[in-house]
């Protein structure tokens, strides 16, 4: 077990550098100048080389590389053009928003999909494991960003119930705050527990064939104590898996949500950076990002290990 | 049974095809007729609900919605082509490689598609945008870029357990070289699994481009695209909120399609993949 976490913390700690030197590349692969793209075409000469030399650009790639890393690591990660306000500042205001979002999305993925998927599980080609099919294979075509705009017109322009985007603050309005991300999570949610939905289906259908849940039966339990008490457990390593997966499309998906419902969140500062041309905000808020993918997949690895005794002895 | 009776008995794939058919159809049909010019602006018709003259209505500039829809149908189907062409040709071409030659070669490439999957199309068109700018391009690009760790993995899967069956071990046993034996076994054996992977990411081509467009980062104007109406028609809510339902229905009608074209293929391609399920 000591050697199979070792040695997935190696790769996750490699897979890390190597985003950082991808996104850095890109970044840097600009065409022309770094601080010409942020100015615009119209600025001038000196204006360009006074920015150049602020931001380090005069200096060799390595050089910048490793300022970049070491900022990355203390949290001094340079000042925002557009905003004049330093790059990690920005970030951790913008979390207090996209964070929570995540979470109440991800939560709601997994409630509804294991619910939906279990239910259809145990009722295995009968109408309601065909509703709840029906209902996923919709649910996956949908676009999250489309989904929010029906649901805006539904519960915002036509009942009133939810506003239609913006967000008052955690400080000011904390109810208030938290019904603005009602809608979002939703959104975000629909597609998600579809997709996942299906996933835990399989996955119970492919347990209960199993010799040991014919043996719970012959030994007397019922449909119900052999599903909680022997098919759930054995279940859940693929749906894990999936889950991990699922974490990157919803933080990218909060890009999009985000934008649909005007919230100040990791996803809308990404996107107003792009048109500022701020690429010290896009270049570190990508990585925050990617290594937030990262580091789930990592996790969703030694959770496996924790759940499958068998992978233990495959990892040692 | 054979195949296109076995076909037309699938009804996902029967109801699939159909969808897939009428978005083929549809963007063929853009190129010699739509109902009026799609780029033609009337602004004083600008709003309409669906009529006679107009049946789903016009926009905020006027433009006929169904020929709109009908133009942006092009986009849809150009971008998911180009992208799994991309994901298809070096994906492939690394999947069929890692199972070819194996041991450091095969770690590198599964190691490779571990660490894009940290990249999800989204975020890597966001960083190319941030760089080469907004447009259409940069998106099929990055949508393609995201496709590449998808076909290695499921080729390198596909291929690995084609390589330990009988028939390559004796055509190897007849002195067969690697890449003949790659060629004429292999990718012939794996060529049902590709197919059904490249339908599913032919949809979430569709989608991400859509998710992309609405943005203002894929497609630019005045090129109609059913993500950048999806805007116009949020902005056009309180007016004509039946402006932001059309674009999204035709999105789902093809993405669904595809998908149940592609759970259909997998059954009557590969009958133990649909066994897995």
């Amino acid at each position: 077990m000591g050697l199979f976490l070792l040695k997935r913390f190696a790769t996750f700690v490699a897979t890390l550098l190597a985003a950082s030197v991808v996104i850095f590349a890109v970044q840097g692969a600009l065409p022309g100048n770094a601080a010409q793209v942020m100015l615009g075409e119209s600025a001038t000469p000196e204006a360009v080389a006074a920015l150049s030399k602020k931001l380090g650009l005069d200096q060799p790639a390595p050089v910048r590389y490793g300022h970049w890393l070491r900022g990355l690591a203390t949290g001094e990660m340079g000042t925002s053009v557009a905003y004049e306000t330093p790059v990690a500042e920005l970030i951790g205001e913008r979390l207090a928003v996209t964070a929570p979002l995540a979470a109440m999305a991800m939560t709601l993925t997994t409630v509804v999909a294991l619910a939906l998927g279990v239910y259809a599980a145990a009722h295995h080609n009968r109408l309601g494991d065909v509703g709840v099919m029906t209902l996923s294979q919709i649910g996956i075509a949908i676009p999250n960003f489309w989904f929010a705009i029906l649901l805006i017109l539904v519960f915002a322009v036509k009942l009133q119930w939810f506003s239609a985007g913006g967000f008052p603050g955690w400080a000011d309005e904390p109810w208030q705050s938290f019904k603005a991300l009602v809608l979002p999570a939703v959104a975000l949610a629909v597609v998600q527990a579809a997709i996942l939905a299906r996933i835990t289906r399989s996955a119970v259908l492919d347990v209960l064939r199993e010799d040991f849940v014919r043996t719970a039966r012959a030994k007397g339990l019922n449909r119900r104590q052999v599903l909680w008490r022997h098919v759930l457990r054995n279940a859940f390593v693929p749906v894990l898996t999936v889950m991990g997966l699922q974490f990157a499309n919803l933080l990218t998906g909060t890009v999009v949500v985000e934008n649909v419902f005007s919230l100040p969140g990791l996803g809308r500062l990404i996107f107003q950076a792009i048109s500022n041309r701020d690429i010290l905000v896009v270049q570190n808020v990508v990585m925050l990002l990617a290594a937030a993918v990262i580091v789930i997949n990592f996790i969703v690895d030694v959770l496996y290990a924790v759940i499958d005794p068998r992978l233990k002895v495959h990892g040692a | 049974m054979n195949f296109p009776n076995r076909a037309l008995r699938h009804k996902s794939f029967v109801v699939g095809g159909v969808l897939v058919a009428l978005l083929v159809a549809t963007a063929l049909l853009s190129f010699v007729w739509t109902p009026y010019p799609a780029a033609d602006l009337d602004i004083p018709n600008k709003l309409r609900p669906p009529s006679a003259a107009h049946w789903l209505g016009t926009d905020s500039l006027g433009r006929d919605i169904v020929s709109l829809l009908i133009v942006g149908s092009r986009n849809s189907i150009a971008v998911g082509l180009i992208a799994v062409g991309i994901g298809l040709a070096f994906g492939v071409a690394l999947g069929l490689l890692a199972a070819a030659r194996r041991g450091w070669v095969e770690e590198l490439v599964m190691r490779f598609s571990d660490f894009a999957y940290a990249f999800p199309a989204l975020l890597s068109a966001i960083m190319l945008t941030a760089v080469y700018g907004p447009g259409l391009t940069t998106a099929i690009v990055a949508i393609g870029i995201f496709n590449v760790p998808v076909f290695a993995r499921v080729t390198r899967a596909a291929a690995g357990g084609v390589w330990s069956r009988e028939f390559v071990l004796a055509a190897r046993a007849c002195g067969k070289g690697a890449w003949s034996i790659t060629w004429r076994h292999v990718l012939p054996n794996i060529a049902a699994a590709l197919i059904v992977q490249a339908t599913i990411q032919f949809a979430i081509a569709i989608l991400a481009e859509a998710a992309l467009s609405y943005l203002g980062l894929g497609t630019q104007p005045p090129m109609p695209s059913w993500g950048r109406m999806l805007n116009e028609g949020q902005n056009m809510m309180y007016q004509s909120w039946l402006l932001a339902v059309w674009p999204g229905l035709a999105i789902v009608l093809s993405v669904l399609g595809l998908n149940l074209m592609g759970d259909g293929l997998r059954d009557l391609l590969d009958p133990r993949l649909a066994r897995q399920r």
